[in-house]
């Protein structure tokens, strides 16, 4: 049978896993990394990925992409008040945004679809066999849009979607394979972006998803901006300078600010430094963490509003909840896990990796759709009630929020003059009463025999499916006949268009594969002589002189393979100056090791 | 703006008793199906019939008192029989049919799983009409409501802070506490019909008297779900106004 992986897409990073002997496993990279920065970059040599990409952001911040999942299943307008933010150039294109690189214009899906050919490489060369199946994750907040595009992203990436699953349940599924979990459970999953709560029951091997509630557009990004915005309200104070003219500073002080905060999750204090235009110097401050905190705040409470939302619809209270687990990298911060633990009024547990959880999840519900897994079943909710737009522009609901999918409803059509030949239909999602208030998720023409007004009767199903992706289909009630609908997506490419960048995606595929590995290879070579350079300096005086000739000769030779255009010398040349420079790292490993115990009483060593 | 009549879904209509899953054959092979869900022959998933009532999809008689315990233990065994989970490495007729037999099986449960939604149904399902959507007051409330409907709008057009804002808030949070009541009594009332049915169910006599204190129980018990989803209506919008 052919293999399944799991794939979680990220806001900053994405992770891709599979099943070994009944445990889900990440794949890291060579360097023993597991997450993929979810960063796309265009350069002289092509587009490239991950953490080489990562790299442009400072050097090349208009043709550097990032947070691509914010614009997923969106439209210009809805990003508008955030615009200032990104560096790179956003523009719409038939209600879907169209980002800026270079000489042409990429659907969000299409720059998803990069990072998901990045992850996709990544576990072939680990697993050596290609990968064409996989489940991948999106936060459970996530409307039909933005689920399509998701599964637009994975076909343009040469990936059958065979299951598109949300984030906390895939999180639980990977906590419940743990065993002993039983219960109810809160999954409390704060990401780089995304904010999402799930209350779910477990018992015996079924995971029932009771309710979901989350905002898809607040997470650790927003703890980042306002970090961002008090940096540079100072040094416009302190020197005048108004950095936010400055591009690629202003992604060193993005980059800065997230450092900080995570820095901040384990020390109370941090030191912020940032390089100034023009040399002008450096701006330097100290951050605490209850400086952190206080900034913070807010954003920690907007998360506790859909909690007790969610709680709310399960029909349940926080002391009907047994456990309490928390996922995304946000809920490092210590402020998160004591407002969390207030609010459920228990201490929430993460003894899984809250970075490699989802990802882990995706594997599990991979192995259950390859018939793997036969003891575990997910039963999850649609987040958001879907409707249809009736007179007056009110909504009438169709399927509630919270229902289990799949989901059906069913409605009856007729016309109201004589002769009509079709009918009108706008599909939306949302929870308000109006129309402009909710989501419109698509428009189709209803084909109606024409006949007398109210003799045609056609039934309309709304069905949707296990990856809480709408699907529509109409039959003649008066013929049996069923027709096919042309729905056409408010937000969403068309399936022509789809086509047409996987298309794309092949024909470019070579190119830049050659492209990424030069480069790749380059980026390595560069960050191993930098070590090794540096190691040298702080440790040379260790070791034997002729042991320091042998490294400084590997570095030079690595230095002129680098120069050339084949990356498998260049590979060759880093794997001998590893072999050389081992025992070094090794002394000064030591080394390091003696420094920091000095000056200290054998009790606090122990 | 949409140009069309919604009817409101109507629950299939009535039908003899004892006809489970009533298929005549397999999709796939063309023999008789005998087996409940599976053709026992080709071992293929079978739809579920259009005329299945939700009872008999999760296999439970037309009581209105189920055990929570045991419904939910047959919605989670149908589940992994049903779920398209299961079906991905099936056929695509297969996986479609999967995948509607998990649809009508997720209503099915969420309808049955509420006494209330679970009475509504069965009377509808008893009486081959759809439930009666109250527009006027129930008689016995008629007055109360009409005085509620001014103190709303009183309480619509003052000041919050004022004292008047303040004195009519505390009016309304009464009005709402009283209604509430009202609604759990009504409630009380219900489950005690239920019981009254599920009796007679079990009796199951053919009788014309019993067949009189059928359809008394079940006029009943549609006067009562009506004018209890009016005061909900009513008790939720009073929430909404003072929250």
């Amino acid at each position: 049978m052919t293999r399944i992986v799991g794939i979680d897409l990220g806001t900053t990073n994405s992770l891709i896993a599979f099943m070994k002997e009944g445990q889900p496993c990440v794949v890291p990279d060579r360097n023993g990394r597991t997450m993929v920065p979810s960063v796309v970059a265009l350069t002289d040599n092509g587009l490239i990925v991950g953490d080489s990409a990562k790299e442009h952001l400072t050097r090349n911040p208009e043709r550097t992409v990032y947070s691509v999942k914010r614009f997923m299943g969106k439209g210009l307008a809805d990003v508008q008040n955030e615009l200032a933010y990104f560096p790179y150039t956003l523009t719409e294109t038939g209600g879907v945004i169209r980002i800026r690189l270079g000489e042409k214009s990429y659907s969000p899906p299409q720059v998803s679809a990069m990072v998901l050919k990045e992850l996709k490489r990544r576990a072939e060369t680990y697993l050596g066999e290609s990968i064409s199946k996989a489940v991948i994750t999106v936060p459970a907040y996530f409307n039909d849009s933005q689920r399509q595009a998701t599964k637009d992203a994975g076909l343009i990436a040469g990936l059958e979607v065979l299951r598109i699953i949300n984030e906390p349940t895939a999180a639980s599924l990977a906590y419940g394979l743990q065993g002993k979990t039983q219960g109810t459970i809160a999954v409390y999953d704060f990401g780089g972006g995304t904010f999402d709560i799930s209350i779910l029951k477990l018992k015996d091997g079924i995971f029932e998803v009771l309710a979901t509630n989350g905002d898809t557009h607040l997470g650790g990004d927003d703890l980042d901006r306002l970090l961002v915005d008090l940096f540079i309200g100072q040094i416009q104070e302190q020197y005048g300078i108004n950095l936010s003219e400055y591009s690629d500073h202003m992604q060193a002080v993005r980059l800065e600010a997230e450092r900080a905060k995570i820095r901040l999750s384990d020390d109370l204090k941090a030191t912020i430094t940032i390089e100034l235009p023009d040399d002008k110097g450096h701006f330097t401050r100290e951050l605490t963490r209850e400086q952190l905190e206080s900034l913070a705040m807010p954003v920690i409470e907007r998360t506790l509003a859909p909690c007790r939302m969610a709680l709310k619809d399960a029909g349940l209270t926080s002391k009907d909840i047994d456990e309490v687990v928390l996922v995304g990298g946000s809920t490092r911060m210590p402020l998160v896990r004591r407002r969390v633990e207030a609010l459920f009024g228990k201490a929430p547990h993460c003894h899984l990796n809250p970075d490699e959880v989802v990802a882990l999840g995706a594997a599990v519900q991979a192995d259950i759709l390859s018939g793997g897994t036969t003891d575990m079943l997910l039963l999850d909710v649609t987040p958001l009630s879907l409707g249809i737009e009736t007179m007056g522009g009110v909504m009438s609901s169709l399927i509630r929020r919270n229902t289990t999918i799949p989901a059906s409803a069913k409605e009856l059509f007729t016309t109201y003059v004589d002769g009509q030949t079709g009918v009108d239909i706008h599909i939306l999602q949302g929870e308000r009463e109006l129309i402009k208030d909710n989501r419109s998720l698509a428009r189709f023409r209803l084909k109606v025999p024409p006949l007398p007004a109210g003799v045609p009767r056609i039934e309309v199903t709304f069905l949707i499916d296990a990856n809480g992706i709408l699907n529509v289909t109409a039959t003649d009630m008066r013929t049996g006949q069923s027709q096919s609908i042309d729905v056409k997506p408010s937000y969403g490419l068309s399936d022509a268009e789809v086509e047409r960048m996987i298309e794309d995606s092949f024909k470019f595929a070579v190119d830049d594969v050659n492209a990424r590995k030069l480069i790749e290879a380059r980026l390595d070579a560069e960050a191993l002589l930098k070590t090794t350079e540096r190691s040298l300096t702080e440790a040379g005086h260790l070791i034997m002189a002729d042991e320091a000739k042998g490294i400084r000769n590997a570095s030079s030779q690595l230095a002129s393979a680098k120069d050339g255009s084949d990356p498998r010398t260049i590979r060759a040349r880093m794997a001998e100056l590893e072999q050389a420079a081992k025992n070094l790292n090794v002394v000064m490993l030591d080394d390091s090791l003696k420094k920091s115990l000095q000056g200290k009483k054998v009790t606090e060593v122990t | 703006m949409l140009n069309a009549s919604m009817d409101q879904q109507t629950p299939e209509s009535p039908q003899p008793r004892g006809l489970q899953m009533a298929r005549s054959m397999c999709w796939h092979c063309q023999s008789a199906v005998t087996g409940e869900y599976f053709c026992d022959r080709c071992v293929k998933v079978q739809p579920v019939s259009k005329e299945t009532d939700y009872f008999t999809c999760l296999g439970f008689p037309r009581r209105l008192t189920l055990d929570p315990k045991k419904l939910e233990a047959k919605f989670y065994e149908l589940s992994r029989t049903f779920h398209p989970d299961f079906y991905q490495t099936k056929s695509p007729a297969e996986q479609t049919i999967s995948l509607g037999n998990a649809a009508v099986l997720n209503t099915a449960y969420r309808t049955l799983r509420d006494p209330i939604q679970r009475a509504e149904y069965l009377v509808a399902l008893e009486t081959g009409s759809v439930k009666d959507i109250r527009t006027s007051p129930p008689a016995e409330l008629f007055e109360e409501i009409l005085e509620l409907q001014d103190t709303l709008e009183a309480f619509r057009s003052s000041e919050r802070d004022s004292q008047e804002g303040r004195e009519l808030r505390t009016v309304l949070e009464t009005e709402q506490r009283g209604l509430e009541q009202r609604r759990q009594e009504m409630e009380a009332q219900l489950h005690r019909l239920f019981t009254d049915w599920d009796q007679l169910q079990d009796r199951g006599e053919a009788t014309s008297p019993a067949r009189e204190e059928r359809d008394r129980l079940l006029k009943h018990m549609r006067d009562l779900l009506s004018n209890r989803t009016y005061v909900t209506s009513i008790v939720n919008d009073l929430a909404a106004t003072i929250a």
